[in-house]
């Protein structure tokens, strides 16, 4: 059987785009050639900066013939039945089959659909693909029509078995395909003729091409940790830039280069950045000091000089680079040490942060008031919280943050320390953003929690103030992820605090029904923050239906006790035996209209297992009291479920509805008792199952 | 592309005249710059005009350039109010437009077996102009040396055909090429000429100048006058009927309307430079310089160079 071998190549394609395009060839054209009928026994793809590349092995060389049989009227019909049935199948009446069957003889039509040879079926489907290809953003070029990522220069189509390679015919506007490609861009010009898999990857390396971006991302890691490790250095390990520069060259070279001694004193986050973000270099720090002090660079071809040019080159756009950054950090420095910040403060003033919720500024006064209101709750300072909310944006005017919005922070941190505050206060400068992502570090200083948590809560009840809330897949302000923010600063600092009181003192007076709305979200965000922890919606609908359900921590503590509880046996038989006792009183009560809820008497109890009952739910309500009292939930929790033997116990023992009506109404208050109990612990009617 | 010697240009002017014979050589009409103060060459009508339509067309040029805001009084070794771009414009785009390029860095003195070229995604769009095009910024051992971009809407039209459009940031470009660090040390002439001119002895001044005209001195009061008229008048012109009552003839104004367009683009940026348009009324500028941008396309795509035919339309 035939292995087929595609390459579409075209200019270069976006780094970013390359794996993601290469998958989609071979998923597009492996369904197109699987629905026609041709299987194959693997696939593989690849992609260079200048082609995506698809190799199936053991094609069908035909898609399978397809029989049909249909059945027809019978031979003695009338004429219009059989001239139907001949329309329909599209055959002559020679064409059809007399059988016998047990009511005569029958016509039958065998249809046959022949095999189709696999080029008519892959020329097709490679057709529909290239036409169809779900590139982010495609463009036109020249006269045509045709849209692909870049212009698509050229297509190579081939299935090759032991006889040799041919050649699958196929046109897309204008675009031949053919048994030829081209090596690299300049180390190996002009094209040649493959006639299979292995002797195209063969003859790309000869010509200075390695195709799997894997095997090339292996050779630049190998040989910078070698080059650093020779000088006793070792490489910054940055996986997005690793995979980023191997989709930018077909044939990797490794080159280290020196940073300038004017630059080594810029902090490393500055240099690593500005080599990142506008040279794509890796960063090659000093193992002892942890200090940059050189540079990988990976070029695309190799050259008489060794590099040498190309390295110098390099060298000197990294200083003009390094020079822009070393004048923003220096002109900081000086606003910094010797105005302690204050310009940049002054100009956020100027800077609008919504146009229905005013300035930067306006909105640092409201996160230093609300910081000083939650400060206590987080055993934070207040005056140094205060400081460090009105603090920590100033980083946002100044220059070197300008150039490179992602050291937003950081830069902060930085001046902070240089204008001598304290040490609480520069790092709240850096650490208040997070976190970010969900698996982003959580604060854990108090200051830095605190004004983290200011911060969070003032965008969140800002934006619900104006009715900017998410819907659906928009989120413009992420503000889904500062909520989760706000629950995992909460829950790593164990922080008991009423939202609903921090929501009112956060200064943007939500009426009391935006603010339950806004609960409601935090709750929402709590149901998908603990599922992934493994907690039952249910078990947390039975948490948020008790009081106090507007403190995130104490929440989540019931949840997990309850989700603990009902992972025992004892835990998932209360529930049984609760809602059973639940759902007889309900009954009683909608029947008799009264709610019993006069407490039982246990002169009137008949049975062992009922005293028994009372006994246990005696012992119990104190017990669970005084755990609520201090939050201990597994307590109460374990209190509640040792209930489970007695109330199993009394209903095996007992009829509730007893002929007595004094020992029916008794134990039905009875009942009410184990209701009441239980419902002060969590709402176990949410519970499912 | 191998094997031949490569030889050194001397000075900023060499490289502007091997650009010009080299794009010569592949076909292209020389223009000259337009004689209006522009932000970058693309606001050249021989580029945002000419790239609508369906007439085939391939120009080149050099255009001086204009952005206020950068002005850093001729010390900054990189940056200038004032500098040059070398423009070419090809529609249909040739299939080969990367080869022609790489063309050009060579006929400049980039010995393409000594350096590194590589094609970096770099999508193009100026709001403005209501435009945009996909393709690469071009580095060269790490320094951006050019933008290549595939037009695919101008003035709010898709381009149809394609055109294939190349900027060579002409300072820069040079100084790497020479090897200067400061654009302002650099040769503007032969350095061996009898009167050896450098890039700051034809520029350190103006670029003082401009410099503290943008920033202080241009009176805003009048600029934002001018804009409001730059673009009355051109909605004036475009407001015509396309036949003349004098001549008879069909003759829409689209370019006596596009400079309106262009003056007002150049003053909105001056107005930025003194620091006079908020975050929110920059938006709004910028959509009505766009408005007026998409006047101009719609006027132009009516004319014979813009591939209005009269057959076609009888």
């Amino acid at each position: 059987m035939p292995d087929l071998l595609i390459e579409l190549f075209s200019e270069e394609i976006p780094a970013r785009m390359q794996a993601r395009a290469a998958e989609d060839l071979k998923k597009l054209v492996t369904d197109g050639l699987v629905d026609a009928g041709l299987t194959y026994a693997g696939a593989a793809a690849f992609h260079t900066p200048r082609r995506l590349t698809l190799t199936l092995s053991d094609l069908l060389a035909n898609s399978p013939t397809l029989r049909e049989e249909r059945k027809g009227p019978r031979v003695d019909a009338p004429e219009k039945a059989v001239e139907g049935f001949l329309r329909s199948t599209g055959l002559t009446r020679d064409q059809l089959e007399e059988r016998d069957e047990k009511k005569g003889k029958v016509f039958y039509a065998v249809i046959e659909k022949p095999g189709r040879p696999a080029e008519e079926i892959i020329a097709e489907v490679l057709d529909r693909t290239i036409r169809n290809f779900p590139w982010p953003k495609s463009m036109r070029w020249g006269a045509g029509s045709l849209r692909w990522v870049r212009p698509l220069h050229s297509i190579l189509c081939i299935l090759s078995d032991e006889a040799g390679a041919r050649v699958v015919p196929l046109e897309v506007e204008g675009i031949v395909s053919s048994n030829t490609t081209e090596g690299h861009r300049f180390m190996a010009p002009g094209r040649f003729v493959v006639s299979s898999f292995d002797d195209y990857a063969a003859q790309l390396k000869r010509r200075f091409v390695v195709l799997d971006a894997a095997e090339r991302a292996d050779a630049i890691w190998q040989e910078a940790t070698n080059q650093a490790f020779a000088c006793g250095l070792e490489v910054v390990e940055d996986r997005g830039l690793l995979a980023e520069v191997s989709g930018l060259v077909e044939w990797p070279v490794v080159l280290m280069g020196e940073i300038g001694a004017d630059f080594l004193g810029l902090p490393p986050e500055v240099l690593q950045t500005s080599m990142k973000e506008h040279q794509k270099f890796f960063s090659v720090k000093n193992p002892k000091t942890g200090r940059i002090e050189r540079f990988i660079t990976v070029a695309n071809r190799e050259t008489r000089d060794n590099g040498a040019t190309i390295l110098a080159g390099n060298q000197k756009v990294l200083s003009a680079r390094l020079s822009d950054a070393k004048f923003f950090w220096e002109n900081d420095l000086r606003v910094a040490r010797a105005q302690k910040m204050q310009p940049w403060i002054d100009q956020l003033s100027n800077v609008t942060f919504h146009a229905k919720l005013g300035s930067q500024a306006a909105r640092i006064d409201r996160i230093a008031a609300l910081a000083r209101v939650i400060a206590p709750a987080l055993g934070a300072n207040a005056d140094l919280a205060e400081q460090a909310a009105r603090t920590a944006k100033a980083d946002l005017s100044s220059e070197m943050v300008y150039e490179f919005p992602e050291l937003q922070g950081l830069m902060g941190r930085y001046y902070a320390e240089a204008a001598g505050l304290p040490a609480e206060v520069a790092l709240a400068c850096q650490e208040h953003y997070s976190p970010l992502g969900p698996t982003d570090d959580v604060p854990t200083a108090a200051v830095s929690a605190t004004v983290a948590l200011a911060d969070k809560l003032d965008t969140l009840t800002g934006f619900w103030a104006i009715d900017e809330k998410p819907t659906g897949s928009k989120d413009p302000f992420a503000l889904r992820r500062a909520a989760l923010g706000v629950i995992r600063l909460l829950l790593v600092n164990d922080v008991t605090a009423p939202l609903t009181g921090i929501f009112a003192g956060a200064g943007h007076d939500l009426a009391p029904e935006v603010s339950a709305d806004l609960l409601s979200f935090f709750h929402d965000r709590l149901k998908v923050h603990l599922r992934d922890e493994g907690i039952r919606h249910d078990v947390i609908d039975a948490c948020l239906a008790m009081e106090a359900n507007d403190d995130i921590t104490l929440l989540v503590k019931r949840a997990r006790a309850l989700s603990e509880t009902l992972a025992t046996d004892d835990g998932t038989n209360l529930v049984q035996g609760f809602k059973r006792a639940n759902n007889i009183l309900t009954q009683a009560e909608e029947k008799d209209g009264v709610a019993y809820e006069f407490g039982a008497d246990r002169k009137f109890a008949e049975d062992a297992a009922e005293t028994a009952l009372f006994d246990a739910l005696e012992a119990a309500g104190p017990k669970i009291a005084a755990a609520l009292e201090t939050q201990d939930f597994a307590t109460a929790m374990a209190a509640m479920a040792a209930l489970r033997a007695p109330i199993d116990a009394f209903f095996e023992a007992v009829q509730v509805n007893a002929e007595n009506e004094i020992v029916r109404r008794n134990r039905l208050n009875l009942l009410s008792t184990i209701r009441s109990t239980v419902l002060k612990v969590a709402d176990l009617t949410k519970i499912e199952g | 592309m191998t094997g031949q010697s490569i030889d050194k240009p001397k000075s900023f002017q060499e490289i502007i005249l091997r650009l010009q014979s080299y794009w010569a050589s592949q076909g292209c009409a020389i223009m000259q710059p337009y004689d209006m103060e522009v932000g970058a060459g693309t606001f050249h009508p021989a580029t945002t005009l000419r790239s609508l339509g369906s007439n085939a067309w391939a120009a080149a040029y050099v255009q001086p350039s204009r952005r206020p805001t950068d002005g850093r009084y001729g010390e900054n070794p990189n940056r200038l109010q004032h500098y040059y771009q070398y423009q070419v414009l090809i529609k249909p785009s040739p299939a080969n437009l990367q080869e022609l390029y790489l063309g050009s860095l060579q006929a400049i003195g980039i010995d393409m077996e000594l350096h590194d070229i590589r094609f970096v995604e770099d999508d193009w769009e100026s709001p403005t102009l209501g435009a945009w095009g996909l393709g690469w910024e071009v580095w060269c051992d790490g320094m951006e040396v050019s933008q290549f971009t595939y037009f695919q809407q101008v003035g709010g039209h898709d381009c149809k055909p394609v055109s294939g459009e190349l900027t060579y940031g002409l300072e820069r470009l040079a100084m790497y090429v020479l090897g200067i660090d400061h654009v302002m040390d650099m040769p503007f002439n032969d350095p061996s000429a009898a009167i050896a001119l450098k890039y700051g002895d034809v520029f350190r001044q103006t670029e003082q100048e401009y410099s503290r005209f943008n920033f202080d001195t241009a009176n805003t009061e009048v600029l934002l006058k001018h804009f409001e008229e730059a673009e009355a008048e051109c909605e004036a012109i475009l407001s015509q009927p396309h036949d003349d009552p004098k001549t008879g003839k069909r003759i829409i104004m689209a370019h006596p309307a596009y400079d309106q367009c262009i003056k007002a683009s150049h003053i909105f940026n001056l107005l930025d430079a003194r620091g006079v348009i908020s975050v929110t009324e920059r938006q709004a500028y910028i959509g009505r310089v766009r408005a007026l941008a998409k006047q101009c396309a719609d006027a132009f795509v009516q004319t014979e160079a813009g591939g209005w035919q009269p057959e076609a339309a009888e």
